[in-house]
Order: C-alpha cells, then sequence, then structure tokens
C-alpha cells in the first residue's frame, strides 16, 4: 500500500511534510521576532515612499481576493439552489476562514502598533476611511465564516443541539456574507480611488472597486479547483462523490470562471473606453498592463471554456492557477508595482527576502492547518449522523 | 468640512439621530470655502537661492537631528531628496543652471491641504484640520497602518520604520505650537532671501498675484497650491513650469477625499438593497423548486388516476368477458344436457 501525504502525518513526527514546513515557519517566527523587537525597517524594503510592500499587497489585498471562494459557493448553494457543489462548501468555507486568519495575521505583522487593532472599533472610529469600512467588514465576515466552520467542529465533537442552531442559519449566514463581501472586496479596490497621481491610469479608474469585485469572484472559483486539486489527491480516501461528480463540478466551476472573467475583461475595456486611454498601451507599462489583461485574464477565460466544452480536467485547473497569479498580479500592480510608477528607478520597492519569507510561511501554517483540520473534521465528506443541509 | 458627510458607515452606526442629520447633510449643493482667516505660507521660488537655512532652522525648532550634510555642501543638490521621519522639509534642485537660466529650487513639506486626504482616509480619524490652517496628527490613536503616506500626493508624510514600539508618522506641522504663540514657523524666520512668507492665506493669494502682475516676465502665470486638489496652505511661485518642480500642475480641483471616498457612499446600498434581493432570489429558487414539485405530483396523480381508470376498465372488461364466457359455458352446458336427455330420455 502507497503511503500519502495524508497518512504519513499521523504516522510520525519527522515526515518530509512536517520537516520542510517545520522549517519555513521556525524561518518566519525568526523574521517576525527581529521584526518586533527592532521594527519594519530591518525586515522590509519599506520606505516613505512605498509604505505598503509584499505584506498588505499580497497578505491584505491578494489574500482577501483569493478567500472569496466561501461567500461564492456558499451563494450558489444555499442562495440559488445549485445543490450539486454541496460537496465543495466545507473546503471553501474552510479555505476563506483560513484565508481571512492569514490576513489579520499579516496585518498585525504590517501595522506599526498591531496591539491597536481594535483602536478604530473602541478609540476612535475614522468613518469618512474607505479602510475603516474594510476592517469593520473584515472583522465580521471573519466572525461569519467561524460560524459557517463551526458545523464540521460541532459534529467532531458531536455537539447535536449546537450543529442544529449553526444549520438554521445557514440562510442568513450567507446572506450576510455575501452582503460584508460585495462590501469590502470593492472597497479594497476604493482605497486606490484616492491616488489618482500615484496609481498609473491604465490601473486607476473610478471603477476600480467594481472591477476588484469581479475579479475577487474569478479569483474565489479559481481556488475552488486549485484546492480540490490538491485535496483530492491528499484526502482522496476521505472523498464520498465519485470522480464523474467531481469532475461534473470542475467543469460547472470552469464555466462559472469563464464567464465571471468575460465579465471582468469587458469592464476593463469599459474604463479603458471611458477614460480613453487606448493610446497608454503603446507605452511600456501598457505592454506590462496588456500582459495581465490578455496573459491572465483572457487566455484563462479561453482556456476555461475549452476545458468545459471539451471535459477537460488538465486545463480547467491550469486556468484556475492562471486565474489566481492574474488576481495577485493584479493587487500587485496597484499596490506596488504601477504604484508611484512615476517614481525614479532607485526609489521604488522590490520585495526583501524577509518579507518574501514571512508571507510564504503564512501560506505554510494556513496549509498545515487546513491539513489538520481536514484529517480530524468532516470537510472533505459528510458525517454519516448529519446528512445534509438542505 | 465637505469629508464628514462622507461618513456613511459611522452615520449608519449611530442610527436614526445622526442619519437625519447625515440625510441633510449629504443633500447640500453648498460649497465650504474652508476656515476664514486661515494661516498659509508663500514659497516665491524665483527668490530660494537653495542656502537650505529652513531645514537647519526646521530641524531646531522641532527638536530633531541637524541635516546629514551640512550647509555649504553643494553635493547635495545632485540627488533628488525627500522629507523624512528626521528631516520635514528639504530644499532639492530642479535645474541646475547650467544653460545660463538660474538654478531652481523647491522646498518640500507636508502642504497643509485645504481638505487633507491623510485626514479622510484615516481609519481612527488621527488627522484635525485646525481652523489655524495647519493639519494635526494624533499619535495617541495612530495604529500605524500608513494609508495616509499611500495617499498623500505630494509625498510629504514619512514613517519611523526603525521604531518598535511607538512609531509615528512624521511630517511639518507648521509650527503650529509656535503660531499659537503669535511666533512665525521656523522656516519662514529663517529664510535669508525673503523667499518664504507666513500670513493668511487670503493675504498670500493677494501677495503672489501681485507679484505676477508687477514681474510678468519672472513668473509662470499660475498659484501653485489655490486650487490643486482643494488647495492647500503652501503656496509656490515659480518662474518654470510646476511640472519641471516635479508637481502635477493642472490636476483638478476638486478635493482627493471628494474623488476618493465618494464609492462610500454606494455602500449603505449594498446594505439596503442586498437583503431583499438576495432574498427575492432565494423565493425564486424555493418556488421553482416548488413548482417543479407540484407539477410532479400532479403528473404522478393523473398517471396514477390513468392508470386506475385503465385497470378498472380493464377489470371490468375482464368480468363482462369472464361473464359471457360463464353464461356460454352455461348454455353449453344446458343445452348438452339438454341433448343428453333427449337421446336417453322417455320417448
Amino acid at each position: 500500500m502507497s503511503v500519502d501525504t495524508a497518512d504519513s502525518g499521523r504516522n510520525g513526527v519527522f515526515t518530509p511534510f512536517n520537516l520542510i514546513s517545520g522549517a519555513i515557519l521556525l524561518g518566519g517566527a525568526i523574521i517576525l521576532t527581529i521584526r518586533f523587537t527592532t521594527g519594519l525597517a530591518s525586515t522590509t524594503n519599506l520606505s516613505d515612499t512605498n509604505p505598503w510592500g509584499l505584506w498588505i499587497g499580497f497578505d491584505v489585498m491578494a489574500g482577501v481576493a483569493l478567500a472569496a471562494g466561501g461567500f461564492v459557493i456558499s451563494s450558489a448553494v444555499f442562495l440559488f439552489g445549485m445543490k450539486e457543489y454541496q460537496s465543495v462548501v466545507r473546503p471553501a468555507l474552510l479555505t476563506g476562514f483560513l484565508g481571512y486568519s492569514l490576513v489579520v495575521i499579516g496585518l498585525l505583522a504590517d501595522l506599526g502598533r498591531p496591539w491597536r487593532l481594535p483602536y478604530p472599533f473602541i478609540k476612535q472610529a475614522g468613518p469618512t476611511s474607505p479602510l475603516f469600512e474594510v476592517s469593520l467588514c473584515v472583522a465580521l465576515y471573519l466572525t461569519v465564516l467561524f460560524i459557517e466552520t463551526t458545523p464540521a467542529i460541532f459534529e467532531w465533537l458531536g455537539l447535536k443541539w449546537w450543529r442544529r442552531l449553526v444549520a438554521q442559519l445557514t440562510i442568513v449566514l450567507t446572506i450576510f456574507g455575501l452582503i460584508l463581501s460585495t462590501m469590502h472586496q470593492s472597497t479594497l479596490g476604493a482605497m486606490f480611488m484616492v491616488t489618482p497621481t500615484k496609481l498609473h491610469p491604465l490601473w486607476y479608474s473610478p471603477h476600480i472597486p467594481v472591477q476588484f469585485f469581479i475579479s475577487a469572484i474569478a479569483a474565489g472559483i479559481s481556488m475552488i479547483i486549485v484546492e480540490g486539486w490538491f485535496s483530492h489527491r491528499v484526502f482522496h480516501h476521505q472523498v464520498q462523490i465519485s470522480d464523474d461528480q467531481f469532475h461534473d463540478i470542475n467543469f460547472g466551476l470552469a464555466k462559472g470562471g469563464a464567464v465571471v472573467l468575460v465579465t471582468y475583461l469587458a469592464v476593463k475595456v469599459v474604463a479603458l473606453s471611458l477614460e480613453n486611454e487606448w493610446r497608454l498601451l503603446a507605452t511600456g507599462w501598457g505592454a506590462w498592463y496588456l500582459v495581465e489583461l490578455i496573459g491572465f485574464v483572457v487566455a484563462p477565460c479561453i482556456l476555461f471554456a475549452v476545458a468545459y466544452r471539451e471535459r477537460r480536467l488538465g486545463l480547467a485547473r491550469m486556468a484556475a492557477a492562471m486565474t489566481v497569479l492574474g488576481v495577485i498580479l493584479n493587487r500587485f500592480n496597484a499596490t506596488f508595482i504601477a504604484f508611484n510608477w512615476q517614481v525614479p528607478h532607485e526609489m521604488r520597492y522590490v520585495p526583501a527576502w524577509t518579507e518574501v519569507w514571512v508571507t510564504v510561511s503564512l501560506i505554510t501554517f494556513a496549509v498545515v492547518v487546513f491539513r489538520w483540520i481536514a484529517n480530524r473534521m468532516p470537510i472533505m465528506y459528510e458525517h454519516p449522523d448529519y446528512p445534509a443541509l438542505h | 468640512m465637505s469629508m464628514s458627510r462622507r461618513g456613511f458607515v459611522g452615520s449608519l452606526a449611530v442610527g436614526a439621530g445622526a442619519f437625519s442629520s447625515g440625510a441633510a447633510d449629504a443633500g447640500t449643493i453648498e460649497h465650504f470655502e474652508g476656515y476664514p482667516d486661515r494661516y498659509g505660507l508663500l514659497h516665491d521660488t524665483t527668490l530660494c537661492v537653495g542656502c537650505r537655512s529652513c531645514e537647519v532652522a526646521c530641524a531646531e525648532v522641532n527638536a530633531l537631528p541637524k541635516p546629514r550634510q551640512p550647509v555649504g555642501d553643494l553635493d547635495v543638490f545632485e540627488t533628488v531628496r525627500r522629507t523624512r521621519a528626521t528631516a520635514f522639509t528639504v530644499v532639492n534642485r530642479y535645474q541646475d543652471g547650467d544653460d545660463g537660466n538660474p538654478p531652481v529650487y523647491r522646498k518640500l513639506q507636508c502642504m497643509h491641504c485645504n481638505e487633507p486626504c491623510c485626514a479622510a482616509v484615516c481609519l481612527v480619524h488621527a488627522f484635525t484640520k485646525t481652523p489655524e490652517g495647519p493639519v494635526l496628527y494624533d499619535p495617541e490613536v495612530c495604529i500605524g497602518c500608513r494609508y495616509c503616506i499611500m495617499a498623500c500626493p505630494y509625498y510629504a508624510l514619512s514613517y519611523e520604520y526603525d521604531n518598535p514600539i511607538d512609531p509615528q508618522v512624521m511630517r511639518c506641522t507648521m509650527c503650529y505650537p509656535r503660531i499659537k504663540e503669535g511666533l512665525n514657523p521656523g522656516c519662514a524666520d529663517a529664510c535669508p532671501a525673503g523667499a518664504i512668507t507666513f500670513g493668511r492665506r487670503e493675504d498670500l493669494l493677494k501677495v503672489a498675484r501681485d507679484r505676477i502682475r508687477k514681474f510678468p516676465e519672472r513668473y509662470i502665470n499660475h498659484v501653485f497650491g489655490e486650487y490643486e486638489f482643494g488647495g492647500t496652505s503652501w503656496l509656490m511661485l515659480a518662474g518654470v513650469p510646476f511640472r519641471e518642480l516635479d508637481l502635477h500642475e493642472g490636476v483638478t480641483h476638486e478635493s482627493l477625499p471628494a474623488i476618493g471616498t465618494s464609492y462610500l457612499s454606494v455602500v449603505p446600498l449594498i446594505v439596503t438593497i442586498y437583503p431583499g434581493l438576495l432574498a427575492a432570489f432565494y423565493a425564486f429558487t424555493k418556488r421553482k423548486d416548488k413548482l417543479a414539485k407540484r407539477e410532479l405530483e400532479a403528473a404522478l396523480a393523473e398517471a396514477r388516476t390513468r392508470g386506475e381508470e385503465e385497470m378498472k376498465a380493464k377489470l371490468s372488461n375482464a368480468a363482462e368477458r369472464a361473464k359471457k364466457d360463464k353464461e356460454k359455458a352455461v348454455e353449453v352446458a344446458v343445452r348438452k344436457a339438454l341433448a343428453e336427455q333427449g337421446e336417453g330420455g322417455p320417448s
């Protein structure tokens, strides 16, 4: 019998997976210790000109978008009656919950005085700030995601009464989650509306909130495909649905991905036309913009469509991975690549290796926790004592 | 201030009372001209000789370390510098004067905007525009997100990145404590060339326009800071286009908060419209399911009744046939019996 990764976790402590992830996490812990004892300057390349770097660009901006799968799939299943996706709701919600937890941890590393995180709510509110709205929504949505994850915990612990209570809240929680997600996913984009002179005009747009929201949906759908790609292999012994059902789910998601990406492309083109920025496409920044738009929006969109028509799982996964990378690239552009585009070369921001290490540590941490939970709680399968909610 | 009417999330949070006043506010088309009699500073770049006395005075007044490069060290102008956590103002040279024209210097510092973007985007409201003109920062509430530094269009804010305990956003305060004492800001007092004038902003605008009128060949006909992004406390005169001084010339007169935080007014609509809209979607899917179920039941019922009728018909047919068969059999039997009787009967 072949030893798969999920089992090896229980067979011993010194497995390759544990050793590698342990080394990454240890390194991250050391770097964060240095950061909290000597300040941000020692571990980041942040500067007065570039106050936001990788920790905001990836951990917060991209992290929130990539964790959108939870609200997308729970809305589809519970509000729009697409029950065939029921089996991916729990992994998507867990991914979402862990994703948002990472956003908060990443933010704590980046804030100058992280212990003051609750200040906007307990000390002094700044309701004119888009960031105030984002923090309020993220705080509430993290709570919603946690409650939405608890059925698995209650089933694991055998707390039937609690499990039934949360099941009754499903619709309310789903609607609340969709409202909060629409709000903060778009407002994260709105945060850049105050920087018309700093963000390159190809990326700056009055429509940037809508662009952020739609691309977050694409990222969420793609992350479900990517997450299923790995967990279907790692947790194969737990998966109850047939391979046919699993394929149908992936091709349904691929179709959804194609539609969302086509919508996103249309929204981007509308912005270009409204602001009449076509001539900028002929510049160097225009070429970089086209790399993002054609390489990571148009191309995965076509791949998704072909994957759906010809039922090719490999293509769907490739398109999903490209979409995820594209959304990350878009958030990087907004935060530090196309941002400060007029600043002299020597004052531009490039992440320090320590920043990259901490970000990789956070992702590793999420994978380890996901694995720990999925190995114990009914995430990949339905608990025999608790049939489907609907 | 006009940005305060954009605090929709906040007004939702405090409830109906705030909502009514907020609504009245949001409906207004009145324009806030800014606090009357507020102070400002005029920097006439055509008078600036690049002596950096202002840098030295600023450091002294604010108890900051002396400028890294001593005054008189002309190498300092070889690179474009920006303000730092330990230097609230720096003077840069933008034209070196090799082409026969005099060199052009510009002093950089916080512009003290009329409608400061740093204040609008701060999630703990750490910045305040004072009636006197300076924009003040309160380190007691700052959480260190640095959104203000991102938002500032003049790259005027700095941060103490090397402080792990209580890092602060650092910037020019327009010497607010000195103004309160009736003194001039440190840089204005120190300038030996008369390139920095302190006074009421309205008066400074008159001074600036007077100079342009009297010396049209010396100045370009534009006072930078009068209207740019809603206007600033610092005003500038120059003999060269401002874009050559790394400034965004000809930008909109609308303030950055007005441009950039307008989206927040959409947010309450999401909260108000989504529940009903989503409940409707949910009802649609439920209704579709219900209709489908009802149709299925009707079809089943019909099939059942039709089946029953058919069965009944079949049964009655069969019964009739059986009856007929029976009658026939009886008839046959009777006939047979009669025949037998006829054969063997008495004759």
